[in-house]
């Protein structure tokens, strides 16, 4: 299987350094089997052109997917969460830290960058499922925190994109409190009048999706998204029976009533646009 | 029928010697008054001991200790019974996890809330072992905006395993509920106390967990995860949960110096279980002590610092 190269989903590589990967590489589909050429599938936004299937992407990519240009002010990059349980489980907690920022060139599981959006100001928090599942602690929190605080000061709309398996555990309820703390801080962005959209996309569950990932005042999702508080394994465990097909997919949480509206990858910019204007005019 | 734990069973002997000799005295008509009296100051040196000793992990099992009383037990103790309980979320159904409703204290007007777990078998499938549904967190909010209108202070009582992860829960937004208290709640403009009275287990328990106060007993843990779900996540294996309990600093000392709570609540000696009346009487001085406190802010300049508070939260440095 070696001349199959599943693409690295959310390295810092630009999109300009994808396309120039060289030919022969290949992108197989975990949904549908579907072979693609990898530029073909980077150009189609990272979605297999034949089933549709949305493939994880990080912030690098959805930064070049949204702003124009690829142009952006990242803020706080350098933001580290800190350890101040002195946290060990079978690996300490900082080695798994350095570690985890070695191998992914981030120093969390967000970024926070200002761009435009076919000219609109937008700032963009989004979450890299790759930095220890996209969890939850004190960096991920102190970063939405402030993006907030610089998009009233800067009076600009707020999106956030989540894809996250929750809470980190090894911040305990340093993490807990991270949820308490965004969504405090979020009611001043709602005070200043500022719209906040919040993308949900694969998978957003627990703790973020008990927090600000529920509380956009427009909440949409990409297609076929896994989106749920408890995750499906859990779900099952508790029920003791199989889950019913389509359960938890952003699909079904549309029909429940929490999402607006989903979107599929390729109008993402245009739908946004669209969004951001009307909130403009 | 006392239920004793484990690490309690020295306790146990003891009492079980001196109910055998307070028979034998009666019977043989025998003064052993001087040796009652040791029996008794060596229990309560005994019980002083184990406690004080007390590792993170029996301190959870004391948290869920069967005898300890739940959230409607202090209602119903704090208001002397004065008290009206009010019902659903007005939207699905009544969530019997989740109680609540306008009690009155020393003449004011309080609104309580609070998960509630079953006082037995029957009970606790009936209270579905205070584990909300999102109609549970819905009916909380309710009840805090109907406070909030009539300007009446709220005290929430935390006792939960989780908010509970079943199908219908999911179909109901249970993200969503404890999402939209979160936000709610930091600003709500009458005085909010929180307390945790045995379990504070994750979002189900911070769903009605942003307060000017939060107090654990001391007794009490709370964090993100419990320890035996974070051993069988971090360690792969049920058997970590002592491990596991200790790592993620869960009790009501450990998270007063990491500032994530404002302040613990001393039980009885042994454990709230060991006597009711004493922890309800500590419980309505907390209230009314922190109610004379906060009454003394404007609603904007309480939630401002609520909103702060909370806010401070998080370890985070410049790389
Ligand atoms: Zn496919």
């Amino acid at each position: 299987m070696n001349w199959f190269k599943r693409i690295k989903v959310g390295i810092t590589t630009s999109t300009k350094e994808k396309k120039e990967t060289p030919e022969g590489l290949w992108y197989k589909c975990p949904s549908c089997k579907a072979i693609t050429p990898t530029d073909e599938h980077v150009q189609n936004k990272y979605i297999c052109p034949k089933c549709e299937y949305h493939e994880k992407i990080g912030s690098a990519e959805y930064f070049s997917i949204i702003f124009d240009d690829n142009q952006f002010k990242e803020i706080n990059a350098n933001l580290v969460s800190g350890d101040p349980l002195n946290f060990s489980d079978t690996k300490k907690y900082t080695d798994r830290l350095k570690a985890t920022i070695e191998k992914t060139h981030l120093h969390d599981a967000i970024r926070t960058a200002h761009g435009k959006v076919n000219g609109n100001d937008l700032m963009v928090a989004c979450m890299d499922f790759n930095f220890i599942g996209g969890s939850m602690g004190s960096g991920v929190g102190e970063k939405i925190a402030r993006a907030i605080d610089y998009c009233i000061e800067n009076k600009i709309p707020l999106m956030i994109i989540s894809k996250s398996g929750g809470a980190r555990m090894m911040e305990a309820a340093f993490s807990l409190m991270q949820m308490a703390k965004t969504s405090a801080k979020l009611t001043l962005l709602s005070e200043a009048k500022i719209p906040y959209i919040s993308l949900l996309t694969d998978p957003t569950t627990g703790g973020v999706t008990a927090s600000y990932a529920m509380l956009g005042d427009l909440n949409i999702a990409e297609p076929g998204a896994l989106i749920g508080f408890a995750g499906p394994r859990v779900v099952k465990e508790t029920i003791g029976k199989d889950l019913p097909k389509g359960f938890q997919t952003s699909e079904f949480v549309l029909e429940h009533g929490f999402l607006d509206y989903i979107v599929n990858r390729k109008e993402l910019k245009s739908k946004l646009t669209k969004t951001l204007e009307m909130f403009k005019n | 029928m006392v239920t004793y734990l484990e690490f309690e069973k020295p306790i146990e002997e003891l009492r079980n010697q001196l109910e055998n000799a307070k028979q034998i005295a009666e019977k043989s008509k025998v003064d052993m008054s001087q040796s009652l009296k040791e029996l008794e100051k060596k229990i309560e040196e005994t019980t002083r001991e184990i406690y004080a000793n007390l590792t993170p992990w029996q301190r959870v099992m004391v948290s869920r200790h069967p005898d300890r009383p739940y959230t409607l037990a202090y209602i119903n103790s704090l208001t002397g019974g004065n008290w009206i309980e009010l019902h659903g979320d007005r939207t699905v159904k009544d969530d019997k996890a989740m109680v609540g409703g306008f009690g009155m204290v020393d003449g004011r007007t309080i609104m309580f809330i609070g998960q509630q777990k079953g006082i037995n078998t029957k009970m606790r499938q009936y209270r579905n072992f205070g584990m909300p549904n999102p109609e549970g967190y819905r009916k909380a909010l309710r009840l805090m905006k109907l406070a909030e209108k009539f300007n009446k202070p709220i005290v929430t009582f935390i006792d939960t395993p989780g908010a509970y992860p079943g199908l219908e829960a999911e179909e109901r937004g249970q993200g969503e509920a404890i999402a939209r208290n979160l936000y709610e709640m930091s600003k709500l403009n009458v005085p909010v106390i929180c307390i945790i009275i045995g379990e504070g287990a994750s979002g189900g328990a911070l769903g009605i967990g942003i307060g000017d106060k939060v107090y654990m007993l001391e007794n009490t843990w709370y964090s993100v995860i419990s320890p035996e779900s974070c051993s069988s996540i971090l360690w792969r294996s049920w058997d970590f949960k002592e491990k596991a309990a200790e790592a993620l600093k869960l009790t009501a000392s450990d998270m007063l110096n990491n500032k994530l709570v404002d302040g613990v609540i001393p039980e009885p000696l042994g454990g709230a279980h060991n006597n009711h009346e004493e922890i309800f009487a500590t419980v309505k001085k907390y209230i009314l002590n922190s109610l004379t406190e906060l009454d003394k802010l404007s609603p904007e300049e309480r939630v401002k610092q609520r909103i702060n508070k909370f806010c401070s939260m998080g370890v985070v440095h410049e790389m």
